[in-house]
């Protein structure tokens, strides 16, 4: 079985996120770019399915960016067990999901995978919709906020985490795109010898081919509004926590 | 004409529905815009029922065997045939689970934008900009669609919109749309929605609940959130992270796919404030809330913004209210 995981280098959490002088995108040189979170977790998931199957099942990981932002994650995903990967270099911080998916459909249509495995959205765009917009681009079933996966009968048996504590498996014939929520298993690190046999590995450079036809942008990025009166308590550690007592006991009286 | 599409939850209008209901009825007005609302598959005639007292031109019906039951390949055809019927300026959902997983489809399908998660709509010379959540709502962003476009499919957070906001009335019209599906269409089989064992905590009537989130970095400083959590007679929360690291149960996680709680008070610990842990805690009488980056979202909803690192805060303030007592 062929199988992509679409892995993307996003802003880590400790980042400082400032908006940059064109007020679109944000000030990327103060940033360190890590693995978008649910994508670690559905690449964990295909490394699984290839063990699982044990046979020549193969772990492409994809992902699109500049060179700079995404280099370590490519390695990484390599060093954990990834067979090669795919490279699609794109310089411009492109925002519509519907053109992100093209640019991806484009690349990987000649791929033919089985399985297209991504995260249920990402941290830094959030718009929650490539792994679809792929399925759907490329004619497959899909499924989104995999939550576990079975491979039975020569399709895939997916487990969704529905609202409120509800789920529900749907099965879901190949070729298939399937997005992955976070806790669907435990990410492993990579290995010393892992580490070493990434370098070895082929990645496939293509240039993003541009979609001329954006169907949406961001016209202005801006800090989000305060909606509640907020004290603030900052200063040393001593000040901070005598206040927090003042308030606990007097305030709200709860101590 | 806006459509707005009706999610049935268990019988029921979608909450998030309504929502979409009210954002559809503010367009409306403001653009001069009919106003239809489509009830579509899954217990549709139900939900139709229900809308019977919106004030609304149109109300559709869309009902068809095939999507008699929800699926993402049954939906997003017959959503994507209405819209090629009706050619609507908009069509408007709640962002919900279902949402996520259909109209992206449509999307493709009809080579038209999906804004995803909006939070708000303000209007330029009566063109509608939508404000949405990026990089982890440290930042938000207006984006506009291609309005060369004939149909924009927008979808909104819980709460961008209010349902007590809903005009009543009743619809001028109640139109049958019908559907051409065949079996071949839907291509994944779906097995009845199920609930896992209860919680074995029920959070929703703590009165202080201490939560925590991945900035305490490790299983090893959960100790130190247990003392402060029993120094306090708290019961402990958390965000979905450390639920998914395994440091905590699922029972303890709060937020949109964990509890919704309303304590007394809400003391969080090293959480940044995603709209999705947002949900299931904003309810709560008070919020104090610990982080070291003093852009953290959370500070945007928190009555007592807490600026520093808890791994310093949270010993001493434990040592404090234990010397209190
Ligand atoms: C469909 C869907 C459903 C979801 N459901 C849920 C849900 O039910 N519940 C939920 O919580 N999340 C849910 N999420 C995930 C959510 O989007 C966030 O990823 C998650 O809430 C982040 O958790 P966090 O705040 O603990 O971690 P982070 O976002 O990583 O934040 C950690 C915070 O700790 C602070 N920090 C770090 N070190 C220190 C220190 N020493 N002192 C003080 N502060 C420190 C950092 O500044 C940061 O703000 C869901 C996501 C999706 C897409
Ligand atoms: N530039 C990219 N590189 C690799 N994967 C991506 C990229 N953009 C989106 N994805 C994948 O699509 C998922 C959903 O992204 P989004 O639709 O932006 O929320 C992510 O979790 C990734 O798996």
């Amino acid at each position: 079985m062929k199988i992509a995981v679409l892995t993307k280098a996003i802003p880590s959490y400790e980042s400082s996120i400032r908006i940059d002088s064109s007020e679109k995108w944000i000030d990327e040189s103060i940033v360190n770019f890590v693995v978008n979170e649910s994508d670690s977790y559905a690449l964990e998931e295909a490394l699984q399915i290839k063990e699982q199957l044990n046979d020549d099942s193969e772990v492409v990981v994809v992902i699109m960016g500049s060179e700079s932002n995404t280099s370590k994650v490519l390695k990484d995903g390599l060093a954990k067990g990834a067979d090669r990967g795919i490279f699609i270099k794109n310089d411009t911080s492109e925002t519509d999901p519907l053109s992100i998916a093209k640019i991806f459909s484009e690349q990987l249509k000649e791929e033919s995978f089985d399985l297209i495995l991504s995260g249920l959205q990402s941290d830094d765009l959030g718009s929650g919709q490539t792994g679809v917009l792929i399925g759907e681009l490329l004619n497959m079933s899909t499924a989104t906020l995999g939550i576990e996966t079975k491979m039975e009968d020569g399709k895939i048996k997916v487990k969704r985490e529905l609202e409120s504590g509800w789920f529900q498996w749907v099965t879901l014939p190949f070729p298939a795109s399937v997005s992955i929520q976070s806790g669907i298993n435990e990410p492993r690190y990579p290995s010393l010898k892992g580490i070493m046999g990434a370098k070895r590995k082929e990645v496939k450079l293509v240039d993003a081919q541009s979609v001329s036809d954006s169907k949406q942008e961001f016209i202005k990025l801006f800090l989000p509004k305060t909606e509640k009166v907020t004290e603030k308590i900052e200063g040393t550690v001593d000040d901070i926590v005598s206040r927090m007592i003042d308030i606990l006991k007097n305030n709200l009286k709860v101590i | 004409m806006i459509l707005v599409v009706l999610e049935n939850q268990r019988g029921n209008i979608h909450a998030f529905s309504q929502e979409a209901v009210a954002a559809g009825q503010q367009l409306s007005t403001k653009l001069g815009l009919d106003l239809c609302i489509l009830c579509l598959g899954e217990n549709a005639s139900a939900l139709k029922e229900q809308a019977s007292n919106y004030k609304v031109k149109n109300l559709i019906l869309a009902q068809n065997d095939l999507i008699g039951s929800y699926s993402a390949d049954g939906y997003s055809k017959a959503l994507d045939q209405v819209i090629s019927e009706l050619s609507p300026k908009y069509v408007l959902m709640g962002h919900s689970y279902m949402v996520r997983d259909f109209l992206p489809r449509v999307s493709a399908k009809s080579d038209v934008p999906f804004i995803s998660d909006i939070i708000s709509v303000t209007y330029h010379d009566n063109v509608p900009i939508f404000a949405r959540q990026v990089f982890n709502a440290k930042i938000a962003t207006n984006v506009q669609a291609d309005s060369n476009n004939n149909t924009i499919l927008l979808s909104f957070q819980s709460a961008a919109f209010s349902s007590d906001d809903i005009e009543a009335g009743s619809p001028e019209n109640q139109i049958d749309f019908s559907l051409n599906l065949d079996t071949s269409d839907i291509r994944s089989e779906s097995e009845p929605e199920f609930q896992e064992s209860a919680s074995s905590v029920d959070l929703t009537t703590a009165e202080l609940i201490v939560s925590v989130g991945r900035g305490i970095d490790s299983q090893d400083n959960l100790p130190m959130i247990e003392a402060l959590a029993s120094a306090m007679g708290a019961e402990i929360a958390s965000s979905r992270p450390v639920v998914d690291m395994g440091w905590l149960p699922p029972y303890r996680q709060v937020g949109s796919s964990g509890q919704v709680v309303s304590p007394k008070l809400y003391l969080s610990v090293g959480i940044s404030g995603a709209i999705q842990h947002v949900v299931g805690m904003k309810g709560s009488k008070n919020i104090m809330a610990i982080n070291k980056d003093e852009e953290a979202p959370i500070f945007e909803i928190a009555d007592y913004a807490v600026i520093g690192d808890l791994m310093e805060i949270v010993p001493k303030l434990t040592e404090e209210i234990q010397k209190n007592k």
